[in-house]
């Protein structure tokens, strides 16, 4: 702001201070910052401060120290003592090569379906595109679960499909890095298809004909023209798989836990559920979250820039597909075999093993039961000391639970989102609106486990007003709401920038105040926005295990949860028709919100 | 009545300076269009007087009544001054049907159902587009769109309409219908209309007023013949006008019987009240001479008080011939009327009426003789 100083006189203060408070959008802005201060920034630096704070636990251990010190007792523990290496070291560089190990793989096999599904002239392209993301939709913790059902041996449990065969599975391959590798694989080689698969779409075809022109073979024309327009998304699906897997909780808990194999986050949630240094927990936490959040600004320096290449070639709706000639029908093939072999083929096992008297034991009519379905505590003749789902209070207490939750977040959420969205779309160039952006985009810097052991430490004593949460479902629906609103709020703002400001600015001209604009113009047109913001909130809960495992108490059990629980307790067959729950759930919201909400599959969450 | 004083706006976004002291009187009445080049300011302006945008210096009075204050930080809300704008987008909100669009800002201002029902059907019947009441905005070509715009916004009656760009969206033919639908509109309904563009023809064509815009400054506000004539200063002479102005090097020297200039046309001696308020330098300076294509005569035959000239090239383009004619070692484009025919290199003879010239100091650009006609006479007699 630049301009003569003007005097200050009352009248004009009283002008300046009348301007600014029957604004009701300014009051609106006032209210979200503090709002995202309070739920964003506050949980982050109280973590911080847990961590330099000495607890009553450890006051043994710290000559001279009284509960609320200010000590470095856990960096020290954590990075220099002889714990580190067991706490620290081991689980970060398991973390961090199944993370490398996982996008090395995931990206390239990513790239190349992208590459086929939208530039080559592969047959039923549209049936293939679908099937392609389905493994997205999946719950990564659901495919752990069929990796389970496939190749679990009985050391550990009971017996999978494979042992069942009379195949000796060894441990390194049931449980342990190889396992979660490969899951988080097919997780994320549909994330960075999706990725890859719009950059590719974005490039004209024109560009790649004048290649041709010019005498390039078609080698030379992916190698020199294509490649490197769609490289900066390839590197930011990179990062992003990378980022996110080393973060990720349920897979590695499900695959790992059992044969001792530990990664960060889940050393980190042993450390939060132990009787003693609870802190060295958070301490974990914020090691997560420097990680992920740095390979996330890393990805934004390095790619950030170049980013522009992927509009270039402006109309990009010309697309001529390229010839496969020969190799078309193999390649079609092969890409069925690798669907079934990785998804069909584990979602049958697993809703298979579900019917099965004893896993591994085969599909002979004497091994199948509905008992883990349908069965009422029978002792006679089940070795199983729990009903079937359907009639386990445990089960429909959770699926409540889930139910509620989902319905109730995704509500708040995708209401919040088009909130912020709507500040943010109109502080486009004003300091409120990119500081809202900012904060907002914090929660999507965290690995989901340690986001929640941020709320897990903030709330769990009482604040101000508000008492501690802990166990509480009022926790569970604060937590997955906060989580969300990066995703909640980019699906706001692009909402709301549809919606443009002149329609608005029309109505004000006409007399029409704050509220009445929102009601009768906003509204009306953010509707079906709205619409598809709230079915990608609802799925992406539905499908959450990593955010709310810390939060788990006997009364607020969800359905991820509960199969989590069912798997540890060697109970495969009731983890596995819990699992069927929610996948059937999961998939039939998926359609619902592209069959009416206009949802896109490939803008959901991770 | 509608007088809107407009006095050392500054407008500033972050550090951009976009409208730099700006001031400007409105009449009642006034058909004023604000033109100039895109980024000048001209929507600024609009926007400043709607009330979208607070400027950071000066003021604005409606009719005497403070609208803006800048020292008191006082700006009255957009709906409290009594006016309405057209969008360049329209801004017809999508999910309303053309009556109810236009019946909104009526229902806010708590109108009576059958008084709304009144004005809408009113502002429809003006701009001929009854039948479409029922359709969404939609369902409406790019023309009916814009007429229900403007009906939206003459619906509550305002005393001051504001129009920006309001048919950059539409192709050349209904630009022309609109043109004189609004010419007709701000007759009948005797409302004062600030008009933003930045198409010279439009400007010319439809304003009682004309205010030039560059760079966030105000140049030069004059009705449009005036405002043809008589540019300002060189770069006003130069966006005006299609063909452009001819540019002609002087040399001029203020002397006892008046303004003596001399260029490739000869020496002309200008009587002093021809003369604009410009201070001019002592002795012999630097001057360009501005000449409008179409006040240039080529004739076939010479005859006393001709020029001599050879043609460079013609462009017959049906209701007008372009000629571009070379005088010594200049090239100068003359504008006629009608199909004409000539071959390159043909002997001719350009009349030049020097009342029909315009002097410019070629040092501070600025427009030292006036074009004297009748009709600007007539203009200024109005």
């Amino acid at each position: 702001m630049s301009g003569t100083k003007k005097p200050v006189t009352f009248k004009r203060l009283k002008n300046q201070f009348l301007s600014v408070v029957t604004n009701p959008f300014n009051l609106i802005v006032f209210i979200t910052l503090v709002l995202l201060v309070v739920l964003i920034v506050i949980p982050l630096l109280r973590m911080l401060q847990t961590t330099f704070t000495l607890a009553t636990s450890e006051i043994r251990r710290v000559p001279g120290g009284a509960a609320g010190d200010f000590t470095l007792y856990y960096w020290t523990r954590l990075f220099a003592s002889e714990l580190s290496a067991t706490k620290l070291w081991k689980p970060l560089a398991n973390s961090l090569m199944i993370g490398a190990v996982t996008s090395v793989i995931a990206v390239p096999l990513g790239a190349v379906l992208a590459w086929l599904m939208v530039r080559s002239d592969l047959p039923a392209k549209k049936i293939m595109g679908l099937l392609i993301i389905v493994p997205y939709m999946i719950p990564s913790w659901c495919k752990a679960m069929s990796w389970l059902a496939i190749f679990r041996n009985s050391r550990t449990g009971k017996p999978g499909l494979l042992e069942g065969f009379g195949l000796m599975i060894p441990d390194w391959l049931a449980y342990g890095p190889v396992a979660m590798i490969l899951t988080m694989v097919l997780h994320y080689y549909a994330f960075s298809y999706i990725m890859v698969s719009s950059a590719l779409r974005s490039v004209n075809s024109e560009l790649e004909e004048m290649g041709e022109i010019q005498g390039a073979s078609k080698l030379q024309i992916l190698r020199k023209i294509t490649l490197p327009l769609v490289t900066p998304a390839i590197l930011s699906a990179a990062i992003m798989a990378f980022s996110k897997s080393i973060g990720t909780y349920g897979v590695a808990a499900t695959l790992g836990l059992r044969a001792g194999y530990f990664t960060l986050s889940t050393q980190m949630r042993a450390a939060l559920e132990g009787s003693s240094d609870t802190n060295l927990g958070y301490v974990m936490a914020l090691l997560l979250i420097v990680m992920a959040s740095g390979t996330i600004f890393a990805n934004q320096k390095m790619v950030g820039t170049r980013k522009s290449y992927e509009t270039v070639g402006g109309k990009g709706t010309r697309h001529t597909p390229i010839p496969l000639g020969k190799a078309k029908y193999p390649i079609c093939g092969g890409l069925i075999i690798f669907l079934v072999i990785a998804m069909v083929f584990p979602t049958l096992i697993l809703i298979m093993e579900t019917f099965q008297v004893n896993t591994g034991g085969g599909y002979a009519l004497s091994n199948l039961t509905t008992y883990y379905w349908t069965g009422v505590n029978d002792v006679t003749n089940q070795s199983v000391h729990v009903p079937g789902i359907f009639n386990n209070p445990e089960f429909l207490g959770a699926l409540k639970n889930t139910i509620l939750l989902t319905v109730i977040t995704a509500v708040i959420t995708a209401l919040c989102g088009q909130i912020l969205g709507y500040i943010s779309a109109r502080g486009r160039n004003k300091w409120y609106g990119k500081l809202t952006e900012q904060l907002v985009f914090v929660p999507y810097l965290m690995p989901s486990v340690a986001f929640s052991a941020i709320y897990l430490a903030m709330w769990s004593k009482p604040h101000w007003f508000i008492p501690s949460l802990y166990g509480t479902f009022a926790l569970l629906v604060l937590t997955s709401v906060v989580k969300h609103f990066p995703f909640a709020s980019r699906a706001g703002t692009a909402n709301m920038m549809q919606i443009s400001s002149e329609l608005e600015e029309a109505a004000e001209i006409q007399g029409a105040g704050f509220f009445r604009r929102i009601t009768r113009i906003i509204i009306p047109l953010a509707k079906q926005g709205f619409l598809s913001g709230f079915m990608l909130v609802f799925i992406s809960i539905a499908k959450e295990l990593d955010l709310i495992i810390l939060l788990m108490s006997t009364k607020n059990r969800t359905l991820s949860y509960l199969a989590f629980t069912f798997s540890k307790d060697a109970l495969p067959q009731m983890a596995d028709a819990v699992t069927v729950c929610v996948l059937a759930f999961v998939l039939v919201s998926y359609w619902i919100a592209y069959r009416f909400g206009g949802a896109d599959v490939s803008k959901s969450w991770g | 009545m509608s007088k809107l004083v407009l006095s050392h706006i500054d407008k500033y976004y972050g550090t951009n300076h976009v409208l730099k002291d700006l001031s400007l009187e409105i009449e009642d009445g006034d058909f004023m269009t604000l033109l100039g080049p895109s980024g000048c300011g001209k929507t600024t302006t609009l926007r400043v007087i709607a009330g979208l945008e607070r400027p950071q210096n000066g003021n604005l009075t409606i009719d005497d009544n403070e609208i803006i204050n800048c020292d008191d930080a006082y700006y009255a809300e957009p709906s409290k001054r009594n006016l309405n704008l057209v969008f360049q987008s329209y801004a017809l909100w999508p999910h309303m049907t053309v009556f109810k669009n236009i019946a909104f800002g009526l229902k806010v201002k708590k109108m009576g159902t059958k008084e709304i029902e009144a004005a809408v059907m009113n502002s429809l019947r003006l701009m001929r587009i009854e039948e479409f009441k029922d359709r969404y905005p939609n369902e409406l070509s790019g023309g009916q769109q814009q007429r229900v715009a403007i009906a939206r916004a003459i619906a509550s009656d305002p005393k001051l309409l504001l129009l920006d760009e309001p048919l950059s969206n539409l192709d050349a033919k209904l630009r022309i219908d609109m043109r004189s639908e609004l010419k007709r509109l701000h007759k009948e309904m005797g409302t004062t209309i600030i008009y933003v563009t930045h198409d010279q023809v439009e400007a010319l064509t439809m304003s009682t007023k004309i205010a030039l815009f560059r760079d966030g400054r105000l140049v030069q506000v004059a009705k449009p013949i005036e405002f043809y004539m008589n540019p300002v200063d060189l770069k006003s002479a130069d966006f005006i006008g299609n063909p452009r102005i001819n540019f002609i090097d002087a040399v001029a020297e203020l002397k006892e019987e008046g303004l003596k200039v001399s260029s490739e046309l000869g020496t002309n001696v200008f009587p002093k009240d021809q003369l604009t308020d410009e201070t001019l330098p002592t002795g012999e300076f630097k001057a360009v001479i501005g000449l409008r294509p179409e006040q240039i005569h080529v004739q076939k035959e010479p005859a006393p008080g001709l020029i001599p000239a050879k043609i460079y090239a013609s462009q017959p383009a049906g209701s007008e011939t372009l000629v571009t004619v070379s005088v010594g070692a200049l090239n100068i484009l003359a504008k006629e009327i009608g199909i004409l025919d000539y071959v390159i290199n043909e002997p001719v003879y350009l009349r030049i009426n020097p009342n029909k010239l315009n002097v410019y100091n070629y040092e501070s650009e600025r427009l030292i003789k006036r074009v004297i006609s009748k009709k600007l006479n007539d203009e200024n007699d109005d």
